[in-house]
């Protein structure tokens, strides 16, 4: 049986690309590619938890975060969609009307 | 490590993988002469018969052209994908054959949830289809790519939402026990198969199977007479063999699935003397398989293609509907008896 | 040799994370995501929870990150450029602080241990199945809820007029 830690020392690894992932690209869609990623470190750190302490609960929430996920894929993806056809480029920085 | 791979467990499951393997090759590269046969008797014409008795050699003439022939790339192709995409179509198209039950013994893993692996698998097997339209950089591609993108996705709704039902009956996930539940008769003639039960679910899957593997009449992504071949117009040589045989390992998966699903497996009347009976049980369910096979093939050479928005509203309006509605009845029905 | 296994996938894991962020165009960015999942796949299984590990590949590779490549081929996105990059002192700085915070963060996640007699738990489809319809019922019509809300969204969105 592999130790707990190591798979939490993983799992905030994984989360912590996917902020600097959040924090250090511009293109909307590489956005939601490190969000994804990050929700998939969650998830690594909940089956972990869940498979050490022998409560199936961690997987359910599994379960809940995979269809928040989904949603939020979609929608984002359909936003993604009406940006591009508004301004013709990715770039968050460029959507900056509301600055003052 | 080094005991285990001397041991007589491993040296035995490296011989299954042989034997299924090479078995699952052979019969992909002679499925191909099947459809070329089956499909000419049907259009009254011999086929192919020149190459060696009854065009049995033809499949090694083909292998041998494909092998010879140029490799080229398109102009400004994307290479990587180009070259990664027959090898993304093929990886899972033959992965499926390690979870599934030849026979009693005959079976290279046994996991519990070995329904789902596949379909896991078969749902990945979208990615060389569209890599593949993607990197060629032309228009047929890419046009043949996006619809088969958007066909696989909704028939795999209708795909694992029709077996439910089979699921709800047998209790179990793994496809050695799907398989051993339907064991025995009744009244001593009537054999124990899912297909009787589920009459709808096993229309639906194999409906939605058609539509998964891209054959006609739903091959909106290769129509020969719009796309001149799809997805897959620029591929030559090798890579285009990869992308057909994935395309016949594929047809085979769903085959075997639906044989082990509805049709009882390797189930069989057993006869015969001790050395027949333990082959038995693999003939039956490679019978099994080649007429969901020919069922195919038939079904390829008589029935016109849909078009893409009547596929679409057949995909989501009719199958699925209908998968939902067999859930439900059958739920209640397993309640209550 | 388990330990070999789980050393092999978090390195493939982590790689295929760091290629995401660093790949310039962002289909490559996508497909080192799948390459993500089915790692953090395999990982499941090594917990012994099968049943979420093969629900991932069907979900997330197989569903949504189509979705991501039908969406990237459909707008027909160009590389990112490359010009003055305006993040380029945020990069220099952030990486190293980002990498302090990890060394932060595991020197003391290290400590946590699992309870001790821990039983041996199967992430079988029966147990989830046991607990999902039972226990968290609700969340779950909840959530299929929240489905039905992000699919008319995602319709609306998508439309050339609204």
């Amino acid at each position: 049986m592999i130790p707990l830690n190591w798979y939490l020392v993983l799992g905030a690894a994984l989360f912590l690309l996917g902020m600097l992932g959040f924090f250090l690209k511009r293109n909307v869609i590489s956005l939601l590619l490190s969000v994804e990623i990050m929700l998939n470190a969650v998830n690594l750190t909940f089956v972990a938890f869940s498979s050490h302490n022998g409560q199936i609960s961690g997987q359910i929430f599994v379960f809940f975060v995979l269809v928040v996920a989904a949603a939020e894929a979609a929608v984002g993806l359909a936003l993604v969609i009406a940006m591009f056809r508004n301004r013709e480029t990715l770039n968050v920085d460029r959507s900056n009307l509301l600055k003052w | 490590m080094i005991e285990y791979l001397t041991s007589r467990d491993f040296l035995i499951l490296f011989a299954k993988m042989i034997v299924i393997f090479g078995g699952v090759m052979g019969a992909l590269a002679y499925a191909t002469l099947l459809e070329r046969r089956l499909m000419a008797f049907v259009q009254m014409r011999p086929g192919p018969n020149r190459v060696g008795p009854f065009g049995l050699l033809q499949p090694i003439a083909d292998g041998l052209k494909f092998l010879f022939k140029e490799q080229t790339v398109p102009g400004n192709a994307n290479v990587f994908l180009y070259y990664a995409a027959p090898i993304l179509s093929m990886i899972p198209a033959l992965l499926s054959f390690s979870v599934i039950p030849f026979g009693p013994d005959l079976k290279i893993a046994d996991i519990n949830v070995s329904l789902l692996l596949i379909f896991a698998i078969t749902s990945l097997g979208v990615y060389g289809i569209v890599l593949g339209g993607w990197a060629s950089n032309s228009k047929y591609p890419l046009m043949g790519a996006m619809r088969s993108s958007a066909q696989m996705l909704s028939y795999e709704l209708s795909l694992t939402l029709s077996v439910v039902g089979v699921l709800m009956i047998a209790n179990t996930l793994s496809l050695t026990n799907l398989v051993q539940s339907q064991q025995g008769t009744w009244f001593g003639f009537i054999p124990r198969w899912n297909v009787f039960l589920q009459p709808v679910g096993f229309i639906v899957y194999f409906l939605s199977g058609i539509a998964e593997t891209n054959r006609l009449p739903f091959d909106l992504a290769e129509s020969e007479q719009e796309l001149v071949a799809g997805w897959h117009t620029e591929y030559s040589g090798m890579k285009f063999a990869m992308f057909f045989l994935a395309e016949y390992a594929n047809m085979v998966t769903v085959s075997a699935l639906a044989a082990i699903m509805f049709l009882g497996g390797w189930n069989g009347p057993m006869f015969g003397p001790w050395w027949l009976q333990m082959a038995l049980p693999t003939i039956w369910f490679v019978s099994k398989i080649v007429v969901f096979l020919f069922i195919y093939m038939l079904v390829r050479a008589t029935i016109p293609r849909i078009r893409y928005d009547q596929l679409m509203h057949f995909g989501w309006k009719v199958l699925l509907p209908l998968a939902l509605a067999n859930i439900l009845v059958t739920s209640f029905i397993v309640a209550i008896l | 040799m388990i330990e070999l296994l789980f050393l092999l996938f978090a390195a493939v894991a982590v790689g295929s994370a760091i290629n995401v962020l660093v790949q310039k165009h962002v289909l490559y960015s996508s497909l080192s995501l799948i390459v993500l999942l089915t790692a953090i796949s395999a990982l499941f299984i090594l917990l012994q929870a099968e049943f979420l590990a093969v629900i991932n590949v069907i979900v997330y590779a197989g569903a949504i990150m189509v979705l991501f490549v039908f969406v990237i081929m459909l707008l027909n996105l160009p590389a990112d450029e490359d010009g003055a990059d305006r993040l380029r002192w945020l990069k220099l700085i952030g990486i190293p602080m980002g990498l302090f915070l990890l060394l932060m963060v595991a020197r003391t996640v290290w400590r946590v241990e699992g309870t001790a007699a821990a039983p041996d738990l199967a992430g079988t489809p029966q147990a989830i199945g046991a607990s999902l319809f039972t226990d968290y019922l609700l969340p779950f019509e909840l959530t299929s809820l929240l489905i039905l809300i992000a699919l008319m969204g995602a319709v609306v969105f998508a439309k050339k007029e609204l």
